[in-house]
């Protein structure tokens, strides 16, 4: 079967592969989120460790037609540290649970990471040449004996080996009772917006000790609580817009215009349920781990446990199109619920050109869906398929008895081979997939 | 080709059954509902309900008493106390929190092996 995502001609190919290779996979290796920034030259990945990892693409210096730009490490920092907030007897982890970039405005790069509680403005900049020649201090950096100083010189510049530093700008701090879930960049360039579990704040990025607090769902009661706030983005266009999704599978979207306080949503997005096949289950399949608007900014992509629905602004009682994941999986609910799997949170992305969708799966799987063909392909993230711009073959899960050569059976399946974190190239056919500690970069192939 | 064969065959399979699978359907579901209840029968009424959100909201939370704490630390050199319990993460209650138990908190200060 060809590939999706740009038509019937390609293939998906493997191209890189970060991250060791030895079975014994540390927590602090684990990634947690996977970002390209605006133009897709720099992939941004984050840890468990609150490490930043950033990758720049090769300038194509030679002209050869079937090889794209390598993603080489750029920069690496220590984001966030772990922290223990003594007041409130609360651990707080360091892992990154989001980056995303600003847009670029001037030659150096900036981005947002975020732990549960705090987010940070870094900047990252490069460094090719360094100042010689100055008066008041010597080439060591000793400060000289102003009296011994007879002369005057102008420094001079000198070209040194680039250097690319990371510096935190700005700390985002304390405006989250709750864990932060998401952060997302306006299209207005100025602020953005952070969503805990029950609270979205905005903030505008030149001001660390203040923020809107412009969503807030927490009962009066605690006991009444009933859904919380899973993920939030702002429009890509419209700046007044945002959307925010919960536990119970609902999307809200909100307009800044109307009030101050938006807990009265503009529009309300929810599937309605056959109420034939509810079940202990439905509420926690139903959870929506990640909401996504296209780049138009006309659909929105909501992923659940497992399906990826695309949504319509302008229809709210159902989604316009609807994808299965990993239905077999609905056969093995109560094991997943033992072993915690059925709140794993699968992120979802669209395409460049928002005519194909990609998702996570298990056994480190990924799905993709071409919107317009309909047809969907299950690719996997191994070192098996990892030779240099080796096509990679689709995967098929086998539900019934029979099980055909090279499907594989749904028992056989490691639940703990999880790709949940996926990121797709704004411009190319160029995939980002974090495979626990692995980070795997794909490409398609023109024939 | 000869797997693009046997996968039309499947779809016209499955389209004249189509009643039946789509009878099928919530059946897996409660099936493992019904697995599910078997073993553990005292769950909660409101499955994603208050208990699991609840928990949800109070990750990370640790609890600790200094005062137990240190007096564990200054008896220790003379008796034995009791040992932890098997989650050594739920340190409460009457459990007196021994420095081994206390989980270590470091930073990796170690570069990523994605950029090594």
């Amino acid at each position: 079967m060809a590939g999706v995502g740009g038509g019937n001609d390609f293939q998906w190919c493997f191209s890189q592969v970060k991250g060791a290779i030895d079975e014994d996979v540390a927590e602090a290796d684990i990634i947690s989120t996977v970002e390209f920034n605006y133009s897709g030259d720099l992939l941004a990945t984050g840890d468990k460790g609150g490490r930043v990892v950033i990758f720049q693409r090769e300038q194509e210096g030679n002209n050869r037609s079937h090889s794209r730009g390598e993603y080489n490490v750029y920069s690496t920092f220590q984001s966030h540290e772990p922290e223990f907030d003594y007041l409130k007897s609360l651990e707080i982890e360091e892992k990154i649970n989001k980056i995303r970039w600003l847009p670029q405005q001037n030659a150096a790069h900036f981005l947002l990471s975020t732990n549960d509680k705090t987010i940070k403005l870094w900047k990252i900049s490069e460094r090719d040449k360094r100042a010689e020649g100055y008066n008041l201090k010597d080439e060591n950096g000793r400060l000289r004996d102003p009296f011994r100083i007879t002369s005057l010189r102008v420094p001079v510049l000198k070209p040194m080996d680039l250097m690319v530093e990371a510096s935190p700008r700005r700390i985002f701090a304390n405006a989250h009772t709750y864990h932060i879930n998401s952060i997302s960049v306006n299209s207005d360039h100025e602020t953005y917006l952070s969503a805990d579990d029950l609270r979205i704040n905005l903030w505008h990025l030149e001001i660390t000790d203040r923020s809107f607090n412009i969503v807030d769902i927490k009962p009066a009661n605690m006991e009444e609580l009933t859904e919380v706030i899973t993920a939030a983005e702002c429009h890509p266009n419209q700046c007044n817009v945002f959307v925010y999704s919960s536990s119970k599978g609902t999307i809200r979207l909100c307009d800044m215009r109307a009030s101050a306080l938006c807990d009265r949503h503009s529009k309300f997005f929810e599937e309605p349920e056959d109420p034939s096949s509810r079940s202990f289950f439905s509420e926690i399949i139903s959870s929506i781990s990640d909401v996504k608007f296209s780049h138009s900014g006309r659909y929105m992509m909501t992923r659940d446990y497992l399906s990826v629905k695309v949504w319509d602004l302008n229809m709210e009682s159902r989604p316009v199109e609807t994808y299965q994941v990993h239905e077999y999986l609905r056969s093995k609910l109560c094991s997943l619920y033992e072993n915690d799997c059925i709140f794993d949170k699968f992120e979802c992305c669209w395409n460049g050109s928002d005519n194909a969708i990609m998702t996570g799966s298990y056994n480190n799987f990924f799905r993709m869906f071409d919107r317009n063909t309909r047809r969907d392909i299950t690719l996997e993230a191994s070192r098996e398929s990892s030779k240099p711009r080796a096509i990679l073959k689709p995967r098929k899960v086998c539900t019934g008895g029979k099980r055909k050569k090279d499907e594989i059976s749904v028992d056989s399946l490691d639940f703990n081979k999880k790709i949940l974190h996926t990121a797709w190239h704004p411009k190319e056919n160029i995939i980002a997939v974090a495979a626990t500690n692995n980070l795997y970069i794909f490409q398609d192939k023109i024939n | 080709m000869s797997s693009e064969n046997q996968e039309t065959e499947t779809q016209q399979e499955s389209g004249e059954e189509k009643q039946d699978t789509q009878e099928k359907e919530s059946n897996p579901v409660k099936a493992e509902e019904a697995k599910l209840k078997a073993k553990y029968p005292n769950l909660g009424q409101k499955p994603g309900g208050s208990d699991f959100l609840m928990k949800r909201l109070q990750k990370g939370q640790k609890y600790f008493d200094s005062g137990d704490y240190n007096m564990a630390k200054a008896k220790m050199k003379n008796k034995q106390l009791p040992t932890a319990g098997p989650d050594k993460n739920l340190v409460t209650g009457d459990h007196i929190p021994t420095p081994q138990d206390l989980p270590q908190r470091k930073s990796s200060l170690v570069t990523s092996k994605l950029a090594g």
